[in-house]
């Protein structure tokens, strides 16, 4: 059973400078995807609140969660979400990561601050409702799961309605 | 139940590599080749087929399932396609053994296969779109990100140590280097694993599995022509699926839920009530060194908060009480991502038919379990065999 022998020839090993080396032969594509994505009644209620620099979330009276982002059914409770309810654009960190690499697997450059995306969860929505946001404007080193938070948003003139209106989240007690 | 028993009877693997030269329809006729090779059965035995791969996206083929089919055996039959992530190994036999025990079908076919290589600049930037597209991806997320903030979740909670989790690896690559399809397995010390190249704070290079291209195949059969094909037939005896939500936020993150239920219905279907000590080889799956131990403890193995010492003690050791991936797992083997799991699970059931070769665990297990993981920190599959 599991013959080495026979493994070993189901495949043939290669490396990448192989195929850019054009020893192996390829075709290349780049395929041009545009997507336009319909948010809903809920996200774009989200995104708008974001571009004015509030955090809305909407409540489940059955499950009492404040969720954010915004859903118009609870998918715990499986019912109709109660009313809309703003949460504070404050927080405490329940984890994190120092990260040396980009979205693409790309290493972040030497000089540039490594990424510091965290879990948070934000004050009035409950517990464990918690968004996934960027920290910065401290060392890295000195983040600790537990420490409090507060966002820090782009300017009125520059939001668009994004979860990028927030900047980051900054620590504001050690 | 009403259902009928269904058995493995026949297994194949290819080799797992970073680049393989051979196209996706090609791994998967290999392996399929392999496992019907190895039962002496040909595709007229085959009723139906069941196939498991990750996203189109990753290969740049749409309807991947249908392009797939052809090497998978599935020529005018009846066939589907599954995939839940990093679950979908696992998902595989699950999904096949419907068409068994239903009475709809005496054979199925389960295929499992991944081509990671072809994705530029790396497989990676494919993942971006898992996260939502409004509340996430502006953020420019990457999945070593969310495996990172739940090591960290998980050894905060625990008091677990980098150093200690790095033993995951150690022991894996270590079994791996006796596994014939390994991609990784090489003899390395926890010093290897805390120098290696930090990508992610609490992740180290060495503590991730590497992308890879791969392929995987059983034979699923009825009790009735399993006892005529094998002497040996290893039986699908428990099995549970269990996916949880997508706002992967709202959860504390240091213990796996969905893999307990998974578990939990694998168990009251196998007639298991001390995983434990019924329980007497395991592969959970191991993407990452954190993960064999988060779900060591989701599938009730051990308590909440004593997996570590569990991997101290060295029970999960080959050579120990509870072998966990004594293949050498995803570190070592590979992690082609729909095809692991059914490495894992093939794995097992070398094991338990006392076929393992020099990865043969001591004693005898009779009773072994495979698990998958996967999605946005969201699915647990799980599979109990027995001889």
């Amino acid at each position: 059973m599991l013959d080495a022998d026979l493994v070993a020839k189901t495949a043939t090993k290669i490396s990448l400078k192989d195929i850019q080396d054009g020893k192996v032969l390829s075709v290349k594509d780049k395929p041009n995807l545009k997507y336009a994505w319909d948010n809903g009644v809920a996200i774009g209620r989200y995104l708008a609140e974001l571009k004015e620099g509030r955090i809305i979330g909407k409540r489940c009276h059955s499950c009492k969660r404040v969720l954010v982002p915004p859903r118009l059914f609870c998918e715990l409770c499986w019912r109709p979400t109660d009313e809309w309810t703003y949460v504070q654009d404050t927080g405490t960190i329940l984890t994190f990561v120092i990260s040396h690499v980009n979205w693409d697997a790309s290493r972040v450059k030497k000089g540039q601050r490594h990424h510091t995306p965290a879990v948070i969860e934000l004050d009035g929505a409950g517990k464990d409702q918690a968004i996934m946001h960027l920290i910065d404007d401290i060392d890295p080193k000195d983040i600790k799961i537990g420490q409090k938070v507060q966002a820090v948003w782009k300017k009125p003139e520059e939001r668009t309605g994004a979860i990028t209106d927030i900047k980051y989240f900054k620590v504001i007690k050690k | 139940m009403g259902l009928r028993k269904v058995a493995i009877v026949g297994a194949g693997l290819t080799k797992f590599y970073r680049y393989a030269q051979e196209t996706p329809k090609e791994l998967a006729y290999e392996a399929t080749k392999m496992a019907l090779d190895s039962c002496e059965m040909t595709l007229d035995d085959i009723d139906a087929v069941c196939l498991g791969t990750a996203p189109d996206a990753f290969d740049g083929v749409h309807m991947k399932g249908e392009y797939l089919s052809d090497g998978a055996g599935a020529f005018r039959k009846p066939y589907m396609r599954h995939y839940v992530g990093g679950g979908t190994g696992v998902m595989s036999p699950i999904h096949g053994w419907f068409h068994v025990a239903s009475g709809m079908f005496d054979t199925c076919l389960v295929v499992a296969e991944e081509k990671m290589s072809s994705a530029y600049p790396h497989p990676a930037g494919a993942f971006l779109t898992i996260f939502d597209h409004t509340t996430e991806q502006p953020l420019l997320p990457t999945l070593i990100w969310i495996f990172a903030i739940e090591m960290h979740r998980f050894m905060h909670k625990h008091g677990y140590t980098k150093k200690d989790i790095a033993q995951v690896a150690v022991k894996n690559k270590g079994n791996a280097l006796l596994h014939p399809s390994a991609q990784l397995g090489a003899k390395i010390t926890v010093e290897d694993v805390l120098n290696s190249e930090v990508m992610a704070y609490p992740v180290n290079r060495l503590d991730i599995s590497p992308t890879s291209d791969g392929a995987a195949a059983v034979v699923l059969a009825s009790e009735e022509v399993a006892r005529r094909v094998t002497e040996k037939p290893i039986w699908i005896d428990g099995l549970g699926y269990c996916l949880d939500s997508a706002y992967w936020c709202n959860r504390d993150l240091y213990y796996p839920d969905y893999v307990e239920v998974a578990a939990r219905q694998a168990y009251k279907m196998a007639g298991i009530k001390e995983p434990s000590k019924e329980i007497h080889i395991a592969e959970p799956y191991d993407p990452f060194t954190y993960k064999e131990l988060h779900h060591i403890e989701g599938l009730m193995l051990c308590k909440r908060g004593e997996s570590v010492r569990m991997l101290l003690d060295g029970v999960t050791q080959r050579d120990g009480n509870l072998p966990c991936c004594p293949s050498g797992g995803a570190l070592g083997v590979g992690n082609p991502i729909a095809a692991t799991g059914l490495m894992k699970v093939i794995e097992i059931f070398l094991q338990l038919r006392g076929e393992a070769g020099e990865r043969q665990v001591p004693g005898r297990p009779t009773c072994g379990l495979a698990q998958a993981w996967g999605d946005l920190m969201q699915v647990g599959t799980v599979v109990v065999m027995r001889s």
